[in-house]
């Protein structure tokens, strides 16, 4: 028998009941779709956050006030419970450190701005000119903060591109003042649109020099250092640097905690890789439901067909020919159970990105492949049995029921 | 007769089924020389091993013990699917209750031999149109079996039956289910096959169908009772 006759032979056979195929291909594009979208939907959560988190800037050393306690609980933690501020002192000598390039302090606080009779709260962030290059941030108008000692600062603010439309609307807002508090501020530049990091959208940002800020917010305290090392392999001498030099700035108390951005990233990658992997699991569980679902259909299909059965050994088909037939039909069913719900998957990943556009629920391609294969597997290794229980059957008996 | 072209030989064949802790002799110590081109009825009641007779000839079973020559060659001792190639090439079955596939159309099924045999489609379209043509089907050939008459579909059974040109053709009841006219029909059809050289086996009930044959085989309780040739115009071809 030829295989585009045993193709026909089976698809004519998987059509002559037509209701049972289209719930077995339902229920087979229902496992596949289950594992696209729901690893699209881990999957895009991984990348969401990866992103989220590689946007703040490249080779980031950042260091973090306060320590964080791996070691249990101390007593010693009671006494000594508030760390020393992290200053901008801490950041200029950071600065000096080899393999070191750009150094920003960074002070974040919410506040009210006020420009031509209109108010708007929104999130202020103090940091001094290198700020731009290490979060790789663009304008669309004018400059950014000038590069001054960080113990002034003149007072100018760079807006946010959402700030400046509901401040200033389409007119130049540079060489404007706006108010912050109870400070008058000029406005030199404006953010490009659509810049995010660290979960917060840069069009909503003030952005001033540190001195301002902390005269503002009456502080001396930073919110985080952000240093950029010279290239990647600095990253590795650079914290253990950062990490004493701020020690010993501290009269020995290590109450800072630096971290890395590759380490972070790694280890949010490694936890969502994780999730995703466990995800798709929970979903092949369903694409093992359809194979058993198969199986069944298939013995039932046997049980049914036994007659045919009989008839095709007469008519001089070999057992292995009866038995390509039924695993041919298995197979099929599955393959369009598994192109239906990836189809189905691929929709309900594109109707998720619609829903929230931000979110890039894209489903992995190893998910897609994998999911692919448990469908044809399942529909291979479930067809096998019924296949051989059609090749075995006697015709005999096969032929002796009636149609 | 019993030359050594026969077409079909039986020696000493035996064939037991167990049901449950009974012995059912089906076949005991059957002889049988069948030579090309014959018309044979084989009669006798029910349980009496015909079937089993037919479907031993026709390799759906094997004897117990026993020898069975097909065309000159010890078609016992094949394995299963040489057994399948033979039933291919040398066998046409027709069944009582025509054993047609539901789903498929009167033309698909004629075409089934030759699906299975491995034949190119462009000679299968061939084939099959032509046997539509000899049996009379060309406005039924598109048609599903539920769509059909009774001797339509023995028609198209017949034509499934000798599609592969068989030499040997076994009917099992192959006018059981059909009112008497269109049986008749189907058994004039047969006829004119075996007039075409065709060796004709047919196992009925029927005294009438089995007195029009050249050579009647009556079995009780799984042994050839009487082995009687009526009709001397024999029509041996090999």
């Amino acid at each position: 028998m030829k295989l585009t006759d045993t193709l026909r032979f089976a698809s004519y056979a998987a059509m002559g009941s037509f209701v049972r195929t289209l719930l077995l291909v339902l229920a087979m594009s229902i496992g596949v779709a289950s594992v696209v979208v729901l690893t699209a939907l881990s999957d895009g959560a991984r990348r969401y956050v990866v992103d989220e988190f590689s946007s703040i800037g490249t080779n980031l050393v950042i260091v973090l006030p306060g320590r964080s306690e791996t070691r249990g609980f101390n007593p010693a933690n009671l006494v000594t419970s508030t760390p020393r501020d992290l200053t901008v002192n801490d950041a200029e000598a950071l600065l000096r450190l080899s393999g070191v390039k750009l150094v920003s302090p960074l002070l974040i606080a919410t506040s009210e701005v006020n420009a031509s009779g209109k108010l708007r709260e929104s999130m202020l962030v103090g940091t001094n000119a290198d700020y731009m290059q290490l979060r790789k941030l663009k304008l669309s108008l004018g400059r950014f903060l000038s590069k001054t000692s960080s113990k002034g600062g003149s007072p100018e603010v760079v807006l946010g591109a959402l700030i400046r439309k509901e401040l200033f609307g389409t007119e130049n807002p540079i060489g404007k003042t706006v108010r912050i508090g109870d400070k008058k501020l000029r406005v030199v530049g404006v953010l490009a649109e659509g810049g995010r990091g660290m979960g917060m959208s840069s069009d909503e940002l003030l952005i001033v020099p540190i001195a301002i800020a902390q005269t503002m917010l009456n502080t001396n305290t930073l919110f985080r250092i952000l240093i950029e090392a010279q290239s990647r392999e600095q990253i590795d001498t650079v914290k253990p640097q950062v990490l004493k030099t701020i020690i010993s700035r501290h009269e020995g108390e290590e109450d800072v905690t630096v971290i890395t951005q590759d380490a972070v990233l790694e280890t949010f990658d490694n936890i969502l890789n994780v999730l995703t992997l466990g995800i798709a699991g929970i979903a092949a569980i369903s694409l093992a439901v359809a194979g058993i679902l198969v199986m069944n259909v298939m013995l039932v299909s046997v049980t049914q067909r036994t007659a045919e059965i009989g008839l095709l050994k007469a008519l001089g088909a070999t057992s292995n020919s009866v038995q390509q037939l039924f695993i041919v039909e298995a197979l099929l069913l599955s393959t369009a159970g598994a192109i239906v719900g990836l189809g189905l998957g691929y929709l309900g990943a594109a109707f998720l990105r619609y829903l929230y556009p931000v979110f890039p629920a894209y489903p992995p391609l190893w998910a897609v492949f994998a999911g692919l294969g448990t469908a044809l597997a399942s529909g291979l290794i479930f067809g096998v049995m019924p296949a051989r229980n059609a090749a075995k059957l006697d015709a005999i008996q096969a032929l002796s029921k009636r149609y | 007769m019993a030359s050594a072209e026969a077409l079909i030989r039986l020696m000493h064949i035996h064939r037991t089924f167990y049901l449950g802790d009974s012995k059912v002799n089906a076949l005991r110590d059957v002889n049988l020389t069948i030579n090309q081109g014959e018309y044979i009825a084989v009669m006798g009641p029910s349980g009496s091993g015909k079937s089993t007779l037919l479907n031993l000839l026709g390799l759906l079973d094997r004897p117990d013990s026993g020898i069975y020559h097909l065309a000159g060659r010890d078609v016992t001792t094949l394995a299963p699917d040489e057994q399948a190639q033979v039933r291919s090439e040398h066998i046409g079955f027709i069944f009582q209750s025509f054993h047609l596939v539901p789903r498929l159309t009167a033309a698909a099924n004629i075409e089934l031999p030759l699906i299975l045999a491995g034949i190119n489609p462009d000679e299968r379209v061939q084939r099959v149109k032509q046997a539509i043509h000899e049996y009379g089907l060309d406005d039924r050939a598109q048609h599903r079996p539920n769509e059909l008459s009774g001797g339509q579909r023995q028609r198209v059974a017949v034509a499934r039956a000798t599609v592969m040109r068989p030499t040997l053709l076994l009917a099992d009841e192959p006018t059981g289910n059909l009112d008497k006219v269109t049986g008749e029909e189907v058994i004039h059809l047969l006829e004119t096959l075996n007039q075409h050289g065709v060796t004709l086996i047919v196992v009925t009930h029927d005294q009438a169908i089995g007195a029009r044959a050249h050579r009647q085989i009556t079995m009780d309780d799984g042994a050839v009772v009487t082995d009687t040739i009526t009709n001397s115009e024999l029509n041996i071809t090999g």
